[in-house]
């Protein structure tokens, strides 16, 4: 229980931010039309995509002796990358149709 | 000092874009300059990390890093390029995969550097798990999507079998991080169960749940991400994987709302254990099939006033998005009044039907959303559904014992005539039959929704 406690008030900036940011997401998403909400799911798929930060960040801390986490690690960033590139794309493509033609 | 404090001033305007980002996609003016802010934020944090790292890095470590993203890049823009509009729903499904099988194997590879610190390995085993659900799910869901696996495949009695199979998976991982184990055989057996699980919770929901999965998955993908960010006490995986997982729980919300169905029954699978009750509301069914040729379907549209096309899925599936708008142009030339209706879950996304007619530059004004469009019906001459099913089932209105009752769904029956463009009489993708079609009002135009489609146009222009 200290443990929890100590962990929380070694935290705490932490904690501030998980819950700020739950309260800006449900504020960005409630009042969306439908139509875009295919478009945000795409987006906010690419951003969640951030994971590739940690996959970056276990390869620069990996042993070069190492052999199965760095190959573990390669595949971590490389799906990472899928996830953030494909996902930025994709949505780029959607949006891209949703000009206004006047 | 100072380098730290310039990464973490990246990370800083990165989460600001991310932030920034999701709100601008909120409005079609902005959505496509949102993205692109989130996706600068993401290069410039990705660069950040990679070359503010404190610390020797061995070159190899460098160059593997490098060929990881180089091929990512290639690999991920080719695909997202090159897919079909209509394929996209599952393209958005396979991202989201990765990104959790990304976060499981960081979770994989950290877990021994922190043995003895059970609050280290709380949320490694946290990551890992959700993770490893993501990935998996996203997979089925992608399988489902693109028709790999057309049916729900139940295990009887799933949903006991899928909570106790979660509680032993949690029971497990609990006992990982309170005995402070170091064991890697324990740690992939979590991680096997963890992804055999995912399968287990996918598989037996229906396929037109799809998309309310897909963005609870995409939830989940966040909160791996997050819970990655507090291991390593990283803010910009923190900030992003917390927007997202909340942002993706009230966009699932969002989804479900417009099937009026809770989440639970979404996930408990309500389709499922309806199955024998839908077999008696089929004989409830009374009428016969009217059949229509393309020249009774052009007459009739030639001589209208008002005609409201309903697209749905069966139309992307056949490519027909141009024939339809070519189609929605002539009746316009002819001073016909056309508008399309848009359930919110037509196709397999919210959305989806929207961006699919935008790519044929059909009118965004032309667009009417259900609540808007529902009222027009009765002033309506022709209602012309095309490729789409479960969204004009009447059953949702008057048959309590019908899976999708309650769903808000498009009262076509209200206008005077009803074309319906199907393929065969098969049911629609929640697999239930439709009494629309048996309707005194309605006649079937029998054809793939392209072929058909050119042939009435064919014939609209000879008139």
């Amino acid at each position: 229980m200290t443990d929890l406690i100590d962990f929380i008030s070694n935290n705490l900036q932490m904690f501030y931010i998980v819950i700020l940011m739950i309260f800006v997401g449900v504020e960005i998403i409630g009042h969306v039309p439908a139509v875009l909400h295919t478009p945000l799911m795409s987006g906010a798929n690419a951003i969640h995509g951030v994971v590739i930060i940690g996959a970056i960040l276990v390869m620069l801390g990996t042993d070069t002796e190492n052999i199965l986490a760095l190959s573990l690690g390669f595949v971590a960033v490389f799906l990472g990358t899928l996830n953030v590139v494909g996902g930025f794309v994709v949505t780029d493509r959607m949006l891209e149709m949703f000009k206004k033609k006047k | 000092m100072e380098y730290i404090f310039s990464l973490e001033f990246i990370y800083l305007i990165a989460s600001v874009t991310y932030i920034l980002g999701l709100k601008m996609l909120g409005h079609p003016e902005t959505a496509r300059r949102g993205n692109l802010i989130a996706a600068a934020g993401m290069t410039l944090a990705i660069i950040g990390t990679i070359f503010l790292y404190q610390g020797e890095v061995p070159t190899l470590i460098y160059a593997l890093i490098a060929t990881a993203i180089l091929i990512g890049t290639i690999i991920g823009w080719i695909v997202a390029k090159k897919v079909d509009m209509t394929k996209m729903p599952e393209l958005v499904s396979m991202f989201n995969g990765m990104g959790g099988a990304s976060a499981a194997l960081i979770g994989l590879i950290e877990f021994h550097h922190y043995t003895g610190n059970q609050l280290s390995i709380l949320t490694i085993i946290a990551a890992m798990i959700i993770g490893s659900v993501s990935f998996s799910g996203s997979m089925i869901a992608w399988a489902k999507l693109n028709g790999t696996l057309r049916n729900p495949i139940r295990l009887p009695m799933y949903n006991i079998i899928n909570n106790v199979f979660l509680g032993a998976i949690l029971a497990f991982g609990a006992y990982i991080i309170i005995s402070g184990s170091d064991s890697q055989i324990y740690l992939y057996i979590l991680f096997f169960a963890a992804i055999l699980y995912g399968i287990l919770f996918v598989i037996p929901i229906g396929g037109a749940d799809m998309p309310v999965v897909i963005s609870l998955l995409n939830s989940f993908t966040g909160l791996a991400a997050a819970f990655g960010g507090f291991l390593y006490g990283n803010m910009v995986m923190l900030t992003g994987g917390i927007l997202v997982g909340s942002a993706g729980t009230i966009l699932t919300l969002a989804m479900c709302k417009a099937m009026n169905r809770p989440l639970a029954n979404v996930i408990f699978g309500a389709f499922g254990e309806n199955n024998d009750t839908k077999v008696g509301s089929d004989s409830n069914i009374k009428g016969s099939i009217k059949e229509a040729s393309p020249s009774d379907v052009a007459i009739l549209m030639n001589y209208s006033q008002k005609v409201i096309i309903v697209p749905g899925y069966g139309l992307a599936v056949a490519q027909a998005q141009h024939v339809i708008h070519e189609l929605e142009q002539l009746l316009t030339s002819k001073g016909i009044e056309v508008k399309y209706a848009i359930h919110p879950v037509a196709g397999r996304m919210p959305g989806h039907m929207n961006v699919l007619l935008a790519e044929t530059n059909v009118d965004y004004d032309k667009l009417v959303e259900m609540d808007d469009i529902n009222p027009e019906f009765q002033s309506t001459d022709v209602v012309f559904v095309v490729g789409a099913n479960d969204v004009v089932n009447p059953a949702a209105h008057n048959d309590t014992s019908s899976p999708i009752y309650g769903m808000p769904i498009l009262d076509v029956e209200n206008a005077k005539h009803i074309i319906v463009n199907k393929r065969s009489m098969k049911p629609g993708y929640a697999g239930i039959e439709n009494e629309l079609f048996y309707n005194q009002k309605t006649s079937m135009l029998f054809g793939d929704a392209k072929d058909a489609l050119t042939k009435l146009l064919q014939e609209l222009k000879n008139m």
